[in-house]
């Protein structure tokens, strides 16, 4: 894992404290509201509907045991005892007083840790793929790229008021884990047709009210020029991108609108100028990165089975483990989806218990997940049996990966300000009526957005919902064939929408469809992108 | 005309008044001229050698284009004064002073104490800019 340096700490200190003096200036009056609100936005402090809500950044969604104990701690001292994981692979906490978040920050640096950018119209947290440097399925562990990044961007002088927040996501795997071409900026490490490494840019994707996925602007960007194409997408995005109209600021309206190769030209032009700046870290710089991401003290020689004969522990290790590229380990995910919760939530007291476990089974390390779980990436197999009943007694255990109770939502009309409707029940109600149907039904990634911003994901979910509001009374659409992975598409409605019992219905009657017409070992979606919306649509209103 | 109130260079100030970028390049004799956010810095780049004040200005705080310009500016050899005007506030200057900005004058004056810890906040700086400052790599990595 990346540790700071002496200059990382003290920029992540000087932070703290200039927040400190802003708070400090709001509250006796010196600062406006106006003046205040884009500050302590770019520190992940907003206003909701019954409090302040803080978003703790998780670098590329890597913790480690100590952070993610702060992380619990944070949750009792100054929240309601439990914390939200986030689809930025962040964690807030919902209950936050204006006056205790200076003291926040300064907790969360003596482990490393900030709300940066979390929010405002700036390069927010860089996300990656969560199974990073634990899958055999990587070309390479794509981290120390976002690292730089992260140290790039962070206090950007010239893109701190951007027309609108911009994302980047950075994966090195073929099977995109992190919804990578649906970020402003999606950064795919490759390697050439000379061996060599590169990344592949790919500009302008995004979900919120016009859903895009991000063209490939260059295939190949070598990594000694990493930072200065990326400044340069963004100088062309800060100086043409729309400011005004903010549901038409994003780089993807500025894509979509310059046409794609219009927007490359303008950025290759920046780029061959900022070449000549010297703006980028040495190589040097990304060396001295990667080597504190080196391999933990793999063992060799570990067995390679798992003994089955508990049948609850067999269920949960074929639906949350997944294979690590050294022999003898697991990558586990611990679902924070049990039947009827909350997506995301966890109380202090479980997110600890994970900072134990991954202290003593996963080398002291821990991921967050874009779909709102917790990963402990490098577990022997022969402590699978122990963490799972270590799990189980903490509610942990649910065994529903990537399954129609694996819900991405977004906070909804409970707690955020913009929404029409509420996630949360309609979650609660989907998880508990299909709860025990995981293998039968297998793997249906469904999200739920309580807005047109689609916090939750929804065009990105095999099964989609958005909550709208409809003369006074919440009203549910229903999309079906998104997907966020290799083979990225955008979910279509199915027609008119539903009240919250009547969305229930309709995604039952859905996979009735599916059930109904699955060959072989197709998934929900393969059927739907085989058969189309035509009986889907038959069954639901027909 | 707003007060400049601070001006981080030891030659005389400019008191021309700013001309705006569209009239700049018929202006033969003109010596400053000012930036709007909507204006391509470019423009200027062919009469840099007979500017000596850009005025850039932020009509709100929110729109960060102004950075892109001074930056441009800088990058492109501009020696002159870079003044930032309108609604500038004590949280913006520091980033605005990296991006090359040597005079600041707000719209509504700032408190000295203030400003002072604005330009005192940040003991290094991650990025390289046209500034004298040495970015963390370099410190790192020499």
């Amino acid at each position: 894992m990346y540790k700071y340096d002496q200059y990382d700490q003290a920029m992540v200190d000087a932070r703290v404290a200039e927040f400190r003096d802003q708070v400090r200036r709001r509250l006796d009056g010196t600062l406006p509201e106006d003046k205040f609100r884009p500050l302590r936005l770019m520190n992940g402090l907003y206003l909701q509907l019954h409090a302040y809500m803080l978003r703790v950044a998780v670098p590329y969604g890597t913790l480690s045991s100590a952070q993610m104990r702060v992380l619990g701690d944070i949750a009792d001292k100054y929240d309601r005892g439990y914390g939200h994981f986030t689809t930025r692979q962040n964690i807030q906490y919902n209950w936050i007083k204006l006056e205790d978040a200076p003291d926040i920050l300064a907790d969360l640096a003596k482990v490393e840790m900030h709300a940066i950018q979390t929010s405002g119209n700036c390069i927010r947290n860089i996300s990656s793929d969560q199974y990073a440097g634990a899958t055999a399925d990587e070309l390479i562990d794509p981290r120390p790229y976002a690292e730089l990044l992260r140290q790039w961007s962070s206090f950007h002088p010239e893109f701190s008021y951007l027309p609108r927040k911009f994302k980047i996501a950075v994966i090195a795997s073929a099977t995109d884990r992190a919804a990578m071409r649906l970020h402003d900026i999606g950064i795919e490490i490759v390697r050439n047709e000379q061996g060599e490494i590169g990344a592949a840019f790919y500009v302008g994707g995004g979900m919120g009210r016009t859903p895009m996925i991000a063209p490939c602007i260059n295939a190949f960007v070598p990594l000694d020029q990493l930072i200065t194409y990326s400044e340069a997408c963004l100088r062309v995005y800060n100086r043409y991108g729309r400011r005004d109209n903010k549901y038409k600021a994003r780089i993807k309206i500025l894509v979509h609108e310059l046409g794609k190769d219009e927007y490359t030209r303008q950025v290759e032009a920046e780029f061959a100028h900022l070449l000549s700046q010297g703006i980028e870290p040495p190589l040097a710089e990304l060396e001295r990165i990667k080597v504190q991401f080196a391999d933990p003290a793999f063992e060799t020689g570990l067995p390679d089975s798992v003994d089955r004969s508990d049948p609850d522990f067999a269920v949960w290790v074929d639906r949350n483990t997944a294979a690590h590229r050294v022999p003898g380990y697991a990558i586990v995910t611990i679902s924070l989806k049990p039947v009827g919760g909350i997506p995301g939530d966890a109380t202090a007291d479980q997110i600890r218990l994970m900072a134990d476990l991954a202290k003593e089974y996963s080398f002291d390390e821990l991921r967050v997940t874009h779909a709102q779980n917790i990963v402990l990436p490098h577990v022997r197999k022969a402590d699978l049996y122990a963490l799972w009943t270590k799990l189980d007694e903490a509610g942990l255990s649910t065994a529903n990966l990537d399954t129609i109770g694996d819900i991405i939502a977004c906070p909804g009309l409970d707690y955020c300000s913009l929404a029409n409707a509420r996630s949360i029940p309609v979650a609660q109600k989907i998880s508990e009526r299909f709860a025990g149907r995981e293998a039968e039904i297998g793997e249906l990634k469904l999200k739920i957005s309580g807005c047109i911003n689609a916090c939750g994901h929804h065009h990105a979910g095999h099964i989609g919902i958005l909550g709208v509001d409809r003369k006074g009374t919440e009203n549910y659409q229903l999309l079906l064939g998104g997907s966020e992975g290799a083979d990225t598409s955008l979910g279509q409605i199915t027609g008119p929408g539903f009240d919250e019992d009547g969305i229930v219905g309709a995604i039952e009657k859905a996979t009735e469809v599916y059930l109904a017409n699955k060959q072989g070992e197709e998934r929900f979606l393969d059927t739907y992108r085989r058969v189309g919306m035509a009986p889907f649509k038959e069954a639901i209103y027909g | 005309m707003v007060e400049v109130q601070l001006r981080f260079r030891d030659d005389d100030a400019v008191a021309d008044p700013a001309v705006t970028v569209d009239a700049f390049g018929d202006q033969t004799n003109a010596a400053a001229v000012r930036i709007e956010p909507g204006d391509d810095a470019r423009d200027l780049l062919p009469h840099l050698e007979r500017i000596r004040l850009v005025e850039v200005n932020f009509p709100s705080f929110g729109d960060g284009r102004g950075y892109s310009a001074a930056r441009i500016l800088r990058e492109a050899g501009y020696t002159g004064e870079l003044r930032a005007v309108g609604d500038v506030a004590v949280d913006q200057l520091h980033a605005m002073r990296r991006c090359g900005f040597d005079a600041f004058a707000p719209e509504h004056p700032l408190d000295p104490a203030h400003t002072e810890r604005a330009f005192a906040t940040w003991p290094e700086v991650y990025q390289a800019t046209t500034d004298d400052r040495t970015p963390i790599w370099k410190l790192r990595h020499g």
